[in-house]
């Protein structure tokens, strides 16, 4: 009878309190079979990253790398399900299998990579570096000019740590105020509670589009570290790390190529050069090393969003209100870091 | 010849002895709730190994790399996250030792003026007390701090007194500065409270006995102000006052209170104070009419009466509640991660994301709130029992 009351009660705990986690590896497995996959973007929205239109429909640079991978999974840029995360929530999120993969502009660092997080980066989409955003009325040209600041800065990013080191590093002292929810913070940089407004150059391109007055705003030409930024997931799934990788390697192939969104059936149809046949399909198997839905995943990526000159352009370039310089961000034959591996 | 027969015995069956019973029923709960915890603990365990998590307290030696705003002990980014959630835990005592002292004055008398049969006065407090009772505290604590951020900047600092500022950077004022010469000022200090306690209480016995003493304040003060000024005049004056002055970005000099530590003790000792003021009407009104009768019946005037005999009856129905009204103040605090004051759980926060130790650094906040709060509650509870009705 006892020993029936702790069976029973052991049921009742594991009824409350959940199974544990599936085994490592199996996070493709899982994305198939529930048919979407679960897509981590910065929340509530993160300017020409991840935006949210009037219908509720993500559109934007991050949002779009998930739709690309969606179509190299399940060949249908629509199955991605969209949950917001903040620099906090993240982790946890990615962790506990909330999301499969985070599209959110997170720096791929030693740690994260290898440390009780024991992330994935299967490959780099945007280099980035912080930045420091100042005032016009307060005439400083350079980050050294800081000292005694006041420091606005996001909670729980490598941001406060570079933030840190940085002054340091000058024999500088400075003051942090730390809000974790981006609006809040900017609210109050905007309202002069702090001299400094600290983020990635292209985050706080994003923010300074926001402030009442963006023009009044420089932003400091320091970076003040490396951030290379690309899609995080779970250590251990090897077929979800070479879909990722192979995604965003095709979107840098493309642009090198010349492959466009309006040239790509038309190159499709006529190219004799070897590596553009692979990329695109026209000669099967590649697609199918990587486990993707079709060898045309590629095709059908660069048919919905174009390459990732074009893809840039369109949400970060300097014809939006982001107007970010392609800089690093340029194809390696270029003079910028984008480099594929090559496709064969 | 008749024996008394003893009747037999007659044996009750153990689940209709309400003892046995109970001690069963208590049993079989305590085995519940450890399974509970055990199956918790080892759900975490099979969990964290999965993920390939280890527990562990080794990242409490590490140095933080990062920053903290303001707090009572000095930090730099060289130093542990251990002492990051010694800066953040002394953070949150600050905010709730101050604003429950607030609170409490403010409550009081908003309490007592809702009764007042001013309509005007009785009106007002009472229209403060349910909007401020019915909106979120997380609301009004934006508000405060938009409002405090509206402040012009430093360079423009509106000046509220000799050497005192006022900007969105927060409110600058004069302080002594620091040295050892100034231990023997606090000690006197001590000594003074100390004295003036045994004072007053030496005179109550005489003014019960004789039903003549000297008035009390006029000692203890002279007492509490006197000795540590005596013992600033003994060493000639030795300590200095730094003033604030602006230099580069901001004030240097002075001590500061900072925009999120006012908004964040604004929010909280207004919020909480609409609370105890409910409270307080509530326990002066239970006590019985008759009271206010009688003491009226002997001449006393309005205020001794409050002070005297109403107060001291309704404190026996006021102190329970406004003990857990104290522990909201405390666990409420933890709000100021939106507006960015840097308490135990901010500090946590930011220490949960750089180290991965979501578990370890969850339980250290939790344990500290539960430390925090049974420490309150137990001396509300030996007040309480101080001001109960004693059955004789």
């Amino acid at each position: 009878m006892i020993r029936n009351f702790v069976l029973a009660g052991l049921a009742a705990a594991a009824f409350v309190f959940g199974p544990t986690a599936a085994e490592a590896g199996r996070d493709l497995d899982a994305i198939k079979a529930r048919g979407t996959i679960r897509c981590g973007v910065q929340g509530p929205s993160n300017p020409g990253f991840g935006v949210p239109n009037a219908q509720g429909v993500w559109g934007g640079f991050n949002v779009e790398v998930c739709r690309a991978i969606a179509i190299t999974i399940f060949n249908d840029p629509s199955k991605v399900e969209f949950v917001p995360v903040t620099t906090q929530s993240r982790f946890p999120a990615l962790t506990n299998g909330e999301v499969d993969v985070l599209s959110n502009n997170t720096t791929w660092t030693l740690t994260r990579d290898t440390g009780v997080n024991r992330f994935n980066f299967p490959a780099i989409i945007f280099y980035d570096g912080q930045a420091i955003m100042v005032s016009r009325r307060l005439n400083v040209t350079s980050a050294r000019g800081l000292n005694g600041a006041t420091v606005c800065v996001q909670p729980g990013t490598t941001t406060e740590l570079n933030l840190a080191d940085f002054f340091r590093q000058n024999n500088m002292t400075f003051r942090p105020v730390v809000i974790e929810a981006l609006d809040e913070l900017r609210r109050a940089y905007d309202q002069g509670r702090c001299d400094v407004f600290t983020n990635d150059f292209a985050a706080l391109a994003a923010q300074r589009t926001l402030l009442s007055n963006p023009r009044d705003h420089v932003i400091l030409p320091e970076r003040i570290s490396k951030e290379p930024l690309g899609p995080t997931i779970r250590q251990g799934d090897e077929e979800l790390t070479n879909i990722v990788a192979w995604t965003v390697f095709a979107l840098i192939d493309a642009e090198e190529f010349g492959i466009t969104q309006a040239n790509v059936d038309q190159i499709a149809g006529s190219a004799t050069d070897p590596r553009i046949r692979r990329l695109l399909g026209v000669e099967p198997g590649m697609g199918t090393a990587i486990g993707a839905a079709n060898d045309q995943y590629a095709r059908t990526i660069i048919k919905a969003f174009g390459n990732y000159g074009e893809m840039f352009e369109r949400h970060l370039g300097v014809n939006t209100p982001l107007g970010l310089e392609r800089g690093q961000n340029n194809i390696w034959t270029k003079g910028g870091l984008l480099y594929a591996p090559p496709a064969r | 010849m008749s024996t008394i027969e003893t009747p037999p015995a007659t044996k009750t069956a153990f689940w209709n002895d309400p003892v046995k019973r109970g001690l069963a029923l208590q049993t079989v709960l305590i085995v519940f709730v450890l399974l509970v915890v055990w199956a918790a603990w080892s759900n975490m365990s099979a969990n964290m190994v999965a993920r390939g998590l280890i527990f562990g307290w080794d990242y409490l030696g590490r140095p933080a790399n990062f920053a903290i705003g303001e707090g009572l002990i000095p930090f730099a980014p060289t130093d542990s996250y251990g002492r990051a959630v010694i800066v953040g835990l002394l953070n949150t005592l600050r905010i709730a030792v101050v604003g429950i002292i607030l609170a409490t004055l403010l409550g009081v008398a908003l309490g007592v003026m809702r009764l007042s049969s001013n309509p005007l006065l009785a009106r007002l407090v009472s229209g403060y007390v349910e909007v401020v009772r019915n909106t979120p505290l997380l609301l009004q604590l934006f508000l405060w701090y938009a409002i405090i951020n509206t402040l012009p900047g430093p360079r423009q600092a509106l000046p509220l007194g000799p050497g005192m500022f006022l900007s969105n950077r927060g409110m600058k004022v004069p302080w002594v500065e620091w040295s050892d010469v100034l231990w023997p000022v606090i000690w006197a200090l001590v000594a003074g409270i100390i004295g003036a306690f045994i004072a007053s209480r030496a005179l109550q016995r005489r003014r019960e006995a004789t039903g003549d003493a000297p008035p009390t304040l006029p000692i203890a003060a002279a007492l509490i102000i006197g000795l540590p000024f005596l013992a600033l005049a003994v060493q000639g004056f030795p300590a200095t006052l730094t003033v604030p002055v602006l230099q580069g970005f901001n004030f240097t000099g002075g001590i500061e209170l900072s925009p999120e530590f006012v908004a964040l003790l604004l929010g909280l000792v207004l919020y909480t104070a609409a609370f105890i003021a409910e409270i307080v009407r509530g326990g002066i009104v239970s006590v019985y009419k008759g009271q206010w009768e009688a003491a009226r019946a002997l001449g006393l005037p309005a205020p001794r009466i409050m002070r005297l005999v109403i107060l001291p009856q309704a404190l026996r129905v006021i102190i329970p509640p406004l003990t857990s009204q104290y522990l909201n103040l405390t666990k409420n605090s933890s709000l100021a991660v939106a507006i960015g004051y840097p308490e135990l759980v901010h500090v946590s926060n930011t220490t949960m994301n750089q180290t991965g130790r979501a578990v370890e650094v969850i339980l250290v906040f939790a344990l500290v709130y539960l430390t925090i709060s049974l420490l309150t509650s137990a001396f509300m509870n030996w007040y309480n029992g101080r001001v109960a009705i004693r059955e004789r």
